[in-house]
């Protein structure tokens, strides 16, 4: 299990090998991976949006985005999970957020990254504040 | 003296001019007695409240040395 928060720019894709190549007891083991890339838009709520900033409690969301992948071990038959977020400022296209989750069998791999996203929108601190043509916004749950 | 950490984020941290301030624990026993002391206005709706980093309720109880925080409802992924 890997939880990582950065503000450099990542390749979600090239990710997903890097870490399922340096995990010896993945090997000859899963069947399944499922992946969620979320990316940032150019547009949101019926507005443009030119740039994102991204802002966290740094510690706060490592902790909770560690024990949101611990739940989801404890709730499925997972063999490993893999969370990378962005923060600072980002531009459309941008790789927001990558979950990905090994297993044996698809059902587990599936429901597993579900939930870990799901529950990482409403409980790990992060705020993101927009720039669109009417200024500065900060980005309000629907 | 006994202090607190006061941490705000986001629209919060705007609203307040400041991201962290230190305050002395005299008259405080809970995090709605927190707010109280730093702030005359009533808490925006939907804010959320940590200890120590930890989800907690206005009524959860507070020590010397432990870090709160204050911020609007969390928008990542």
């Amino acid at each position: 299990m890997l939880v990582r928060v950065q503000p450099s720019a990542f390749d979600p894709w090239r990710e997903v090998l890097t870490y399922q190549e340096a995990q010896p007891g993945l090997a000859g083991k899963f069947g399944a991976t499922t992946v969620f890339v979320g990316c940032l838009r150019d547009f949101n709520q019926g507005n443009a949006v030119a740039a994102m900033t991204l802002e966290h409690y740094p510690g706060m969301t490592e902790k909770h985005l560690e024990r949101v992948c611990v739940e989801a071990g404890q709730r499925w038959e997972i063999l490993d999970s893999l969370v990378i977020h962005r923060v600072g400022p980002l531009l459309p296209n941008d790789p927001i957020v990558l979950v990905a989750v090994w297993s044996a069998h698809r059902d587990a791999a599936f429901l597993a990254c579900r939930y870990i996203i799901d529950e990482l929108k409403t409980r790990a601190p992060f705020w993101k504040q927009e720039r669109t043509p009417d200024g500065q916004r900060w980005v309000v749950p629907e | 003296m006994k202090t607190i950490t006061v941490r705000y984020f986001a629209s919060l941290r705007e609203k307040m001019g400041r991201s962290e301030e230190t305050i002395d624990m005299e008259g405080i026993s809970c995090v709605a007695e927190v707010w109280s002391k730093v702030s005359h206005e009533p808490l925006p709706a939907n804010t959320l409240v940590a200890v120590n980093q930890d989800y907690v309720s206005w009524r959860q109880p507070v020590c010397g040395g432990d870090e709160v925080a204050f911020f609007p409802p969390v928008t990542g992924g």
